[in-house]
């Protein structure tokens, strides 16, 4: 019976991302959909993989981390670097950006693994404080890099681009500050969609496994997981830094969706870190469907009230704080709970009728 | 039961954002004409044959001040362009989106605009997201003018053109600059390293340097996250006894070590470049510590050209307009010639207008508020000559 009720929770949650793929492609193939709207179909998909990868952490390994943008970089720059570097080994986008994708995931889970054991030995507010700094770390080391390749292979400065001493074929592919630019535009909106679809089949069905409920159990109470005998550590670790690959996938595809990627605070500064646990905060800790509809709303919002002009970051912040209060108040609740209780009574008035 | 009703709230959710997305092409358009009196759109909307010009730049955020004065310059190029009757009938209409200074929000900006029937672009007004948006015109064949987006990338696509120098010019041109005025040779550079702006500059002045017989004593970098003490930098340039401090940064940073120099009794000349303009604007900055500062800027608000400019920006915004401003309303300009040139007309589809357009760029020649003569190269690079400024009396002296 409760298996049942998962399932159908779970299935829920796929139908509705496949629903909106498909009502999105049916409006699209009859021209009905904006420019600005087409344009927003990657992102959307990015920061709902972001979100939903993010909840791993926060809502079912219980530990807040700030450094979600930090191992999005970490992807970001790995699969672009990729793209670049095979231009003329693949020539194919496709398979390049395929590739790219399973490089990005893998290095920024590695980083997970690597920024997990030491940082995951803390607790609460320290441990949020330590992933701060690393998505900082991360984000300052790319901006003083600089990585070039030519005939004779790759040369790599923290210097500047002419330290790097390539020869005439040389291209620059990392420029410091300036990044990686010139990356192919390959993310489509199905792609991202089936990404999505990869991110919320691996979490869901973690959550759901044995595994799942070894990390919820330490979220709960760790020393009572730990007298029945949990490895506190391997499931921290493990609910970590498959997060981090995650937000490493998101990252990949976010590079693939712009022809230039640099590492400034706006991408991947710690404002992307909250803004991704603002997505999950708003959905509900360990809700994984709210963090979906949440990064959809969110995301989509400040584009949509651009007919506002200057009001339009102001009504953007109002919404935010109305959300939250609808969602978490508990006067809201109540009034929430008393509807629920006049709907359920009307109905069953009506069936007995 | 509960479950079901999230269900039903997540699709009208759904469903509301999709009919948002469909019918946002004529809300845009509605909303826009509303704020025709918030300055945000100009031009006459009555004509039947009108183009438009979209514009866009980060009107919020950090680097507001430099959108803000890319939307007003090119407003006041359309409005002067309308009211001098339009080019063979056709009035000129512009709408500026805001980017925040981001590369996914510029291309959402110019997303906007193409809803709103935008038939070039004037933008975006800083590098990244120029680069990003450029990819998509060249994608759509959009005609695309950039007043400021000043790295090598941002016009690598033909359909994209620029008003300000690119920024190894810039450094090439201070290096030579120094040389031939023979303003020192033991120079220092502090310079963003997390700028492409000011890398950029810094990469292509060192490399010129040797050239015109400078010696680089110190050459320190900072980042945008330290960017609050200069100490450590200015004393390694004061002890290496540099006579010349070349900083190819903006100007919010120029006042602190100007600042901090002034207090370290460091006395050197000081030399930036266009970013620098604007210094003397900041608030609570002593001006008098910016007299002998150089730049090498194109655009001056004392000089003749400029002056009607002037004071038509001051009437209409409050505030002396900037090169920003100088360099959009010059690339609302030269829009406007190579409209006449090629013999575009606004019903033309904006992929016909970009082909006219791109064919009459290298054949015009405009006397703009950045340089007098201004051609372009095919490559969408302009041709216009550097122009050094010294502040004396707290006014900007051609030099």
């Amino acid at each position: 019976m409760k298996k049942n009720k998962i399932l159908i929770q779970n299935s829920i949650t796929y139908a509705m991302v496949i629903g909106f793929w498909a009502i999105v492609q049916g409006l699209s193939a009859g021209g009905h959909v904006s420019s600005l709207m087409k344009g927003l179909l990657v992102p959307l998909c990015i920061y709902a993989i972001l979100a939903v990868s993010l909840n791993l952490t926060v809502g079912i390994l219980g530990e807040l981390s700030l450094g979600h943008a930090g191992f999005m970089c970490v992807g970001a720059f790995a699969g672009a670097f990729f793209t670049r570097c095979m231009e003329n080994v693949m020539p194919s986008v496709g398979a390049r950006f395929f590739f790219a994708l399973i490089l990005g995931t893998a290095v920024a889970g590695v980083f997970g693994i690597l920024i997990g054991i030491p940082v995951l030995r803390l607790k609460g507010d320290y441990l949020a404080i330590v992933t701060l700094a690393f998505g900082e770390i991360i984000k300052n080391l790319i901006n003083v890099m600089y990585i070039g390749k030519d005939a004779s292979g790759f040369h790599f400065s923290i210097k500047d681009s002419l330290s790097l001493g390539l020869d005439d074929t040389g291209v620059v592919i990392i420029k410091g500050a300036q990044g990686i630019t010139g990356t192919p535009r390959a993310a489509t909106f199905t792609i991202g969609i089936l990404l999505l679809l990869i991110t919320l089949a691996v979490v869901q069905n973690l959550i759901n496994s044995r595994t799942g409920r070894a990390i919820m159990s330490i979220r709960d109470n760790r020393i009572a997981a730990e007298s029945i005998g949990i490895n506190v550590t391997k499931y921290k670790l493990m609910a970590f830094s498959i997060s981090a690959a995650l937000a490493g996938m998101a990252g990949v595809l976010y590079a693939h969706s712009l022809s230039t990627l640099a590492a400034t605070s706006a991408n991947f500064g710690y404002n992307k870190s909250i803004l991704i646990l603002v997505f999950v905060v708003l959905g509900g800790l360990g809700n994984i469907k709210g963090s979906v509809i949440a990064a959809i709303i969110l995301t989509a919002l400040p584009e949509l009230l651009r007919g506002l002009n200057d009001y339009r970051m102001l009504i953007y912040a109002i919404v935010l704080i109305v959300m939250m209060l609808f969602n978490s108040s508990p006067k809201a609740i109540e009034l929430r709970a008393v509807f629920m209780e006049k709907m359920k009574h009307g109905k069953s008035a009506a069936k007995e009728a | 039961m509960k479950k079901l009703i999230s269900l039903g709230l997540a699709a009208a959710m759904a469903a509301s954002l999709t009919a948002c997305g469909s019918g946002n092409a004529s809300e845009t358009t509605a909303a826009g004409t509303a704020a025709a009196s918030a300055d945000n759109k100009t031009g006459d909307n009555s004509g039947a044959s009108t183009f438009k010009i979209g514009v866009i730049g980060p009107l919020t955020g950090p680097a507001a001040a430099y959108g803000i004065a890319v939307q007003n310059g090119a407003d006041l190029a359309v409005k002067e362009i309308n009211e001098a009757g339009g080019v063979n009938g056709i009035m000129f209409e512009s709408n500026a989106q805001d980017d925040e200074h981001d590369p996914q929000k510029s291309v959402n900006a110019y997303n906007t605009l193409k809803d709103w029937g935008a038939q070039a672009i004037v933008g975006s007004t800083t590098s990244d997201p120029c680069i990003a948006v450029a990819a998509e015109t060249s994608n759509d064949n959009m005609f695309q003018i950039t007043p400021s987006g000043s790295a090598v990338e941002c016009v690598a696509p033909e359909n994209v053109f620029r008003v300000c120098f690119a920024d190894p010019d810039q450094g090439t041109a201070s290096a030579v600059y120094i040389g031939e005025h023979k303003l020192a040779t033991k120079v220092a550079v502090i310079y963003d390293s997390s700028t492409t702006y000011s890398s950029g500059i810094r990469e292509a002045f060192v490399k010129e340097a040797g050239n015109q017989g400078l010696e680089i004593v110190a050459d320190e970098a900072f980042t945008a996250d330290n960017a609050t003490d200069f100490s450590v930098q200015l004393d390694k340039a004061k002890d290496a006894g540099a006579e010349l401090v070349f900083l190819p940064i903006y100007y919010q940073e120029a006042s602190v070590i100007l600042k901090q120099a002034h207090d370290k009794d460091f006395a050197p000349i000081f030399f930036g470049c266009d970013g620098m303009d604007g210094i003397l604007t900041v608030k609570n900055f002593d001006t008098s510590l910016a007299e002998g500062l150089m730049l090498l800027t194109p655009f001056s608000t004392t000089e003749d050209s400029s002056k009607a400019f002037t004071e038509a920006y001051v009437a209409a915004y409050g505030i002396e307009p900037n090169q920003f401003a100088a360099d959009s309303y010059d690339a609302v300009y030269a829009i406007k010639a190579a409209v006449e040139k090629s013999g575009v007309t606004a019903d033309m589809s904006y992929s016909d207008i970009c082909d006219g357009l791109k064919a009459a760029m290298p054949q015009i020649s405009i006397d703009g508020l950045t340089g007098a003569g201004m051609t372009w190269n095919a490559a969408g690079e302009p041709d216009k000559a550097p122009k050094a400024v010294k502040i004396v009396n707290g006014v900007y002296e051609m030099q």
